[in-house]
């Protein structure tokens, strides 16, 4: 129970004092799944709502395999853009590893799955109602598309919410190609690992409330922008 | 003339008229013949054969389950058929599904106001914003929405979203519209002032086709009626002559309010 | 709708910023380094004074002994500070490694639970007082993932001529910062340098049982990547080898010290002899 005080007592600590570091840390943990969301999303959207709307052999399987990529392990996912990225790996000329681009592209992996799944399925109820509608408007395959992804919008955001989530709260991938170089590749979750493993646990569990924190502000945030859009477009 | 694409067209630069009336193309006349749909061995309609000419309000009539709603997504290429032909006919046949249009039962709105729902269908035609938005005007006024206009469209009434559904077919000024049981939940007024919007339409000029099982609707908006029960076509008569004397039991049942 | 293209492109240009941001800056070298280097501390103590005088970056990558080389083999890092001369040796044997440097030297203790179960602490030499911890099926934890750590409990294991086995020998398969947390939680037995031990805070009812073998000596040493293997590594690094073993370096080494013990002492050539 003193440890949790303690870790406690930590996190509004560190929250008050607005240690540089820590800001750091916070900025670039927010930058690198930020980016990640933002990518996984310009795939996983028209990936998503394309498998949603279109009807072809095989769509059923793959709708599996999307469905079960969700849950694909961060570490996998790290070992392989490690041996992807590695110099001794195929884009090893790139020199990405151990930097902030390499956790880019890692969680980006581990994001598009979860945004394209769940697009998938927003997508296709959608689809019941308005596919016959827009194609007797004359609306081609990509213009279809493009509307039921503007039309889902709302719960659209919520899928990318839930990818944000995913990204900002893995330690495993990020670990594994960025390296937690401190002030480069340094970020919550890797952080609290490291306080982990020196035996800190009241910093780490801090940082891990303020993570909490984190994910709570983003997500209000997102709610707030929602009702607004909502109130504007019903 | 083969079932057109519903794609095809969209490379030919629309041609337009002064002011805001579109240039209207001319896919009529349409006819099936013996088209067929089958689903799991039952037969939804069945060697369905008929033509439809510019001019009079051709209301297709019959008890739910006879294939009306079938009929108009096949005539709209929505739902190839199992065998038959959809054949278009006129000058501009080759651009049909630029020439149609379809109001569904429950209108499909999109999540923004009246005025951008017209915009959108416009835009896919690639008409230009000043056009447009004397098109969304006239519209809007024929069918009483403009004061509508800014609100959400989804926050319509049930009356007024139809309406806006059928301004926005409209719009494309098209040869024919056809129109799926328009005012199956509607209240008296909205049904009298959806009626009027429609009339509205045909004095345009557009050939309307609509389905109903509605035989008050039928009798105040019919030229001519197409009777359908279990998919097949049992008559094709002018309005007038149908209401009189029905030439099938079938006909002279349904217009008695027997069950069929 | 229409507008979506330039959107995209806005978009992917934000998300691709931090792909372009890592070619900018100071330059720098990659170091991997033990774990028990860094979580000690010693390297936030060290790097600054590098760093000040180079301007040179040293970007740390803390893994385990065993990972630190096969990064090296697969030419992911310019340089290695690790504690597995076995293990040098083979690297420099392959000419993967193209020098190596001796900077500091610890020792190995042998911690367990406050009473003692199995009598470890009055053994009279290191392999003696793993063989009582065996004998009382003492529960001991080992790292089991091939860091120095785990090698050198290996060696240890096999001067005592028993093989741990049983269900009283469990291996954690994590770095010694895990490896210490569970140990404090269940009690149990473990080897652990220094240095680690030092700086570690969750430390529950663990305790020193057993230290000072010679056997239990445990050297560190820099490593240089070699260019002939991986052309590419980074050159600069042999400013960084070059200045751990010097005046400076060692002598903040030695000034390194938590509650007044210093973690690790200074070996560069000549060979400091005052090991623990």
């Amino acid at each position: 129970m003193s440890d949790l005080t303690a870790a406690f007592s930590t996190a509004v600590s560190l929250i008050l004092s607005l240690d540089s570091d820590l800001v750091e840390i916070i900025l670039l943990s927010l930058r690198v799944s930020g980016s990640a969301v933002v990518l996984a999303a310009l795939v996983g959207l028209p990936l998503g709502a394309a498998i949603g709307v279109l009807r072809f052999r095989g769509r059923r399987a793959l709708v599996v395999l999307l469905n079960a990529s969700m849950g694909l392990p961060p570490v996998v996912v790290g070992l392989l853009v490690y041996l992807m990225l590695s110099r001794s790996g195929p884009l090893g000329w790139l020199g990405l590893l151990f930097t902030p681009g390499a956790m880019v592209i890692a969680q980006t992996l581990l994001v598009t799955p979860i945004v394209a799944a769940l697009t998938r399925q927003a997508i296709e109820d959608l689809s019941e109602e308005y596919d016959e509608p827009l194609r007797s408007l004359g609306a081609s395959f990509p213009q279809r598309v493009a509307t039921l992804l503007y039309e889902g919008r709302l719960s659209l955001a919520t899928t990318l919410l839930a990818g944000f989530g995913r990204a900002i709260a893995e330690v495993g991938a990020v670990i594994i190609v960025g390296g937690n170089i401190a002030h480069v590749t340094r970020v919550m979750t890797t952080a609290i690992a490291l306080e982990t493993s020196r035996g800190d646990l009241p910093l780490a569990l801090g940082l891990g409330l303020v993570l909490v924190g984190i994910a709570i502000v983003v997500n209000g945030c997102a709610q707030w922008m929602q009702e607004v859009a909502r109130r504007a477009a019903a | 003339m083969p079932q057109p694409d519903p794609l095809t067209g969209r490379a030919q630069a629309t041609r337009r008229s002064a002011g805001a009336q579109l240039d209207r193309l001319h896919i009529l006349p349409l006819r099936l013949e013996g088209v067929v749909l089958e689903r799991r061995g039952v037969r939804l309609l069945d060697e369905l054969s008929f033509q439809l000419e510019r001019g009079p309000c051709s209301v297709i009539l019959g008890p739910n389950g006879a294939g009306k709603t079938l009929a108009l997504r096949v005539c709209n290429g929505l739902l190839p058929p199992d065998a038959g032909r959809v054949i278009w006919d006129g000058p501009d046949a080759h651009q049909a599904a630029r020439g149609r249009a379809l109001v569904f039962q429950r209108p499909m709105l999109l999540r923004r106001s009246a005025w951008a729902n017209v915009d959108y269908a416009l835009r896919l035609r690639r008409i230009p914003k000043p056009e447009r938005d004397q098109r969304i005007e006239t519209v809007l006024r024929e069918t009483r929405l403009l004061t509508l206009a800014s609100r959400p469209a989804r926050q319509l009434s049930g009356g007024e979203q139809q309406r806006l559904a059928l301004a926005r077919a409209w719009a494309m000024d098209p040869s024919v519209l056809f129109l799926d049981e328009p005012a199956a939940a509607l209240d008296p007024g909205s049904t009298r002032a959806l009626e009027e919007a429609i009339r509205a339409v045909r004095a345009s000029g557009t050939k309307i086709v609509m389905t109903t099982h509605d035989l008050a609707q039928a009798e105040r908006m019919a030229d001519e009626i197409l009777f359908l029960h279990q998919g097949r076509l049992l008559e094709q008569t002018p309005a007038a002559d149908f209401f009189a004397g029905p030439r099938t039991d079938e006909a002279r049942a349904f217009l008695k309010g027997e069950v069929l | 709708m229409i507008r979506a293209p330039g959107l995209g492109l806005l978009l992917a240009a934000i998300a691709l910023a931090p792909l372009q941001a890592l070619s900018q800056g100071r330059p720098y070298v990659v170091l991997a380094a033990g774990t028990t280097t860094r979580d000690s501390g010693l390297l936030a103590q060290l790097l600054p004074l590098f760093e000040a005088r180079s301007g040179l970056a040293v970007r740390v990558i803390g893994v385990g002994t065993g990972r630190a080389i096969e990064l090296a083999r697969r030419g992911d890092v310019d340089a290695l500070l690790v504690h597995d001369p076995a293990a040098e040796d083979a690297l420099l044997r392959e000419g993967v490694a193209s020098l190596r440097r001796t900077v500091m030297v610890n020792d190995f203790l042998l911690i367990g639970p406050q009473e003692d179960p199995a009598g470890a602490r009055h053994a009279s030499d290191a392999p003696a007082a793993l063989n009582r911890v065996a004998q009382a099926q003492g529960l001991f934890l080992s790292r089991g993932d091939d860091s120095g750590t785990h090698k050198r409990e290996l060696a240890l294991w096999k001067a005592t001529g028993t093989a741990p086995e049983g269900s009283w020998y469990r291996e954690t398969g994590s770095g010694m910062g895990a490896t210490l947390n569970t140990a404090s939680q269940l009690d149990a037995y473990t080897l652990v340098d220094r240095a680690t031990w030092l700086f570690f805070r969750n430390r529950g009812q663990l305790a020193i049982l057993y230290e000072g073998d010679a056997r239990m000596r445990n050297l560190y040493s820099v490593l240089l990547v070699s260019r002939a293997a991986h052309p590419h590594v980074r050159p600069r690094a042999q400013e960084f080898a070059d200045w751990l073993v010097s005046k400076e370096a060692q002598a903040a080494i030695r000034a390194y010290t938590i509650d007044g013990q210093v973690l690790f002492h200074p070996a560069a050539n000549p060979p400091s002899e005052e090991s623990p």
